[in-house]
């Protein structure tokens, strides 16, 4: 399919005028900036109702089938819907779980029923969707994953807890990793993968009180839990294959994922703009040398990161390690994050040891990211294991 | 902004001059070099010439290739992956240094030369270690239609093998640059220079007692391109220079056992060298952008995007020495250890055009203090 640069910048247009037009207005509480920091109802329905909005106005999903829900136009037309949604800074849409990796995968490897069931309800944000693959004893070691399913009949009998359930209360459906066996050869034979319904009887989510002392994760308990046979994806003990397959969408080195903006992202011109009107002993923070070196360094790595995702779009100009900048993403963004925003702290003088309340500068949004950002250096695996999966896969440093 | 072009040509310079640089220049090759006169063999600068390198950057007309600066990375980056010296840097800079400074005259008598095969080199640092280029303490003073000179130059690489070196004098109260050829060189004049990296071959250049005709002080004095073209050749070795070093990491790292272990399956080792492959990535990719917008000729963004490489390229650099001669243990300490080769010429990359601070400080205020 080939499409006119016409066709694109006419649509670029289209959906800059259109969230120009819908743009939200501010609510009257705190917004959250990444689906993990929903904490309350307010906040649940108001992000629900913008990503229905966007799903209903064609933004989001653009490029997975027509028959399923889908836009069916080509992934160009999503990325210049998805730039449009930063650009004008529009909430983020907040069923990521099901766009980013739920929906990949059944597009990818679920059955015709499979798709017709899902896709949609994921795309409208209708269906949410959580992740059940780390365990209280388990974090960022998946393999290890001891809850299990026993099959009875046509049911899977499922038993024990997963942690870090975000959106776990508004879920209607999990992607669970349980183990179905003991004693194979390694670990990682034992272990199914399941599309588990949230409402069955004896699927207990609690909310979890985060750091900041706000609400955003669940321990999702299962006591006895029968869910039906048919929710198993491939086959009994290809778990962690599944598995894996997706965490590489969510590592971001493959494509499929329906798009849209997943977070609202701090950028380092707000940290800069910040800087401008934050004092230190009496003078703007900006004044400072060692406020600037700091600051341009932090320009520098987040424009190094741009420059990277541009680059490895020509072949010609891979390293040696081809796959380490597709690789090393979310390690990146992350820990840029999590550093800036802890930086931004440090331009506030005493202030910076306010948290939210109106006498804090932003009403405390750099203390509150700051803190939240250890969920994007932490969950989907720690920035630890990320150093030890490029170390070992790209650059095929032994285990 | 954010923008990578990569030619078709550049693609295949790339691809010929890592092909010959791996050829000629394997690790023991550089070694032996290191205690020869000059950077390179006459073989070698001969080959270079024939495949037309010298010419890349020099305009048609003049007996070049007409290509820009960019074209001439992919080379510098592919000598500095395998720590291959030469005068092709020194002598590309002195081209750059007429093309975009000298008069009409003044290139066609030595942008020819240089096309043909002639090495040069420039001068643009003294004594005193500044890295402010146009803060110069060298003299040129008008005795008719003569040109008489005093002071000293220092880092001016190859400049025995160089048939002309450009270098930056005070003249008339303004910052300039004057030509000199070699058979107007006294002798005596050019010193060699003890340098941490020990595949330069560095020169300290005493003016004093030099004349020349007043026909080779250049027409203009674009200092700002000058130093942008000797960032960007940095930078460009610099990124070879981490994949370099990290194959040489990897290497023993998947070989040495310590412990019953290969010392690469400890953290302490394998998240540092994880951090290095991705300041390469980050450095290749600001590499290749500010080349890409010093072709483009937007003189600002090009300030900004070559400082910024040079600011990040050179800590990370340096920093990927440090750790390559630290997880080699004992055998690092030694002189026989590669590791070295890298770190010492990483201290010269740092501190050659400006370390990472210096440029920082500049950046600043184009970064922070425009216009939101």
């Amino acid at each position: 399919m080939s499409i006119s640069q016409v066709e694109l910048k006419d649509f670029e247009q289209q959906a800059d005028a259109w969230f120009a037009e819908h743009k939200p207005s501010k609510p009257d509480f705190i917004l959250p900036e990444t689906f993990m920091e929903v904490g309350t109802d307010q906040q649940f329905e108001y992000l629900r109702d913008w990503q229905n909005k966007v799903y209903e106005a064609g933004y989001v999903g653009m490029a997975w089938p027509k028959e399923f829900g889908g836009g069916g136009v080509d992934q160009a037309f999503q990325d210049i819907a998805t730039k449009a949604m930063a650009k004008h800074r529009v909430p983020f849409l907040p069923n990521t779980i099901g766009l980013n990796w739920a929906g990949p995968l059944i597009l990818h490897m679920g059955t015709e029923a499979e798709k017709q069931k899902y896709i949609k309800g994921i795309l409208s944000a209708e269906d949410i969707w959580c992740q059940g693959f780390s365990e209280p004893d388990h974090g960022s070691d998946l393999g290890s994953a001891q809850c299990r399913a026993v099959k009875d009949g046509d049911e899977y009998v499922v038993n024990g807890s997963k942690i870090w359930t975000s959106l776990g209360s508004y879920a209607k459906y999990m992607i669970l990793l349980a183990r179905t066996a003991t004693g194979g050869p390694n670990k990682y034979a034992g272990l199914s993968f399941f599309l588990a319904p949230m409402d069955a009887e004896g699927v207990e989510p609690r909310p979890i009180k985060k750091l900041t002392g706000e609400y955003g994760f669940c321990q999702t308990f299962f006591n006895d839990a029968r869910i039906p046979a048919s929710c198993l994806m491939g086959k009994e003990g290809e778990g962690w294959k599944v598995a894996m397959a997706t965490l590489t969408f969510e590592r971001g080195a493959t494509g499929g994922q329906a798009g849209g903006l997943s977070m609202m992202d701090l950028s380092i011109n707000d940290v800069v703009e910040l800087a401008r009107r934050a004092k230190r002993n009496g003078r703007p923070a900006i004044e400072d040398p060692h406020v600037r070196a700091e600051l341009v360094d932090l320009i520098t790595e987040s424009r190094s990161n741009g420059l990277m995702a541009t680059r490895s779009g020509i072949p010609a100009l891979a390293s040696d390690w081809p796959s380490s900048v597709s690789m090393s993403g979310k390690l990146r963004s992350t820990e840029l994050k999590r550093r800036m925003c802890q930086f931004a702290i440090s331009l506030q003088g005493a202030n910076g040891a306010r948290f939210v309340s109106s006498d804090a500068i932003d009403g405390g949004m750099w203390q509150r990211s700051y803190l939240n950002a250890f969920s994007g250096t932490i969950g989907g695996g720690t920035s630890q294991i990320q150093h030890n999966i490029i170390g070992e896969r790209v650059l095929g440093l032994p285990k | 902004m954010a923008s990578i072009e990569f030619s078709e040509e550049q693609s295949m310079l790339l691809e010929t001059a890592a092909d010959f640089c791996r050829t000629h220049s394997p690790v023991d090759a550089v070694r032996k070099q290191i205690e020869q006169e000059q950077s390179t063999t006459p073989e070698l600068w001969a080959a270079m010439a024939e495949l037309g390198w010298l010419g890349v950057t020099i305009p048609e007309q003049y007996g070049g290739l007409g290509m820009t600066l960019a074209d001439a990375v992919p080379i510098v980056e592919s000598m500095g992956r395998y720590l291959m010296g030469s005068p092709f840097v020194a002598t590309t800079l002195a081209a750059q240094a007429l093309i975009t400074s000298g008069s009409e005259a003044q290139k066609n008598q030595w942008l020819s030369e240089i096309a043909s095969g002639a090495a040069a080199s420039v001068g643009l640092t003294e004594e005193d270690g500044n890295w402010r280029l146009q803060e110069i303490a060298a003299t040129a003073t008008a005795n008719g239609e003569t040109l008489s000179l005093a002071g000293t130059k220092c880092f001016v690489l190859d400049a025995k093998q160089a048939q002309a070196i450009v270098v930056s004098v005070m003249f008339e109260g303004a910052a300039r640059l004057v030509l000199i050829q070699a058979d107007q060189i006294p002798s005596g004049a050019l010193m060699r220079e003890v340098v941490i990296d020990e595949t330069r071959r560095s020169f300290t250049f005493k003016l004093d007692d030099i004349s020349v005709p007043r026909s080779q002080l250049l027409d203009g004095a674009d200092f700002a391109a000058l130093e942008q073209a000797a960032m960007l050749m940095l930078v460009a070795e610099m990124s070879g220079g981490l994949a370099g070093v990290l194959h040489v990491i990897i290497d023993y790292l998947t070989t040495r056992k310590q412990f019953d272990q290969y010392i690469g399956s400890y953290q302490s080792l394998k998240h540092p060298t994880v951090q290095i492959l991705l300041s390469m990535e980050a450095c290749r990719s600001h590499l290749y952008h500010a080349a890409t917008v010093m072709a483009a000729g937007d003189i600002a963004a090009a300030e900004e995007a070559v400082r910024m490489a040079k600011a990040q390229g050179s800590e990370a650099f340096a920093f990927a020495g440090d750790r390559a001669v630290q997880f080699h243990g004992g055998f690092g300490f030694t002189y026989e250890c590669d590791a070295q080769l890298y770190l010492r010429r990483a201290l010269w990359c740092q501190y050659q055009f400006g370390d990472t601070a210096y440029h920082r400080e500049l950046l600043a205020p184009l970064l922070l203090d425009q216009a939101v």
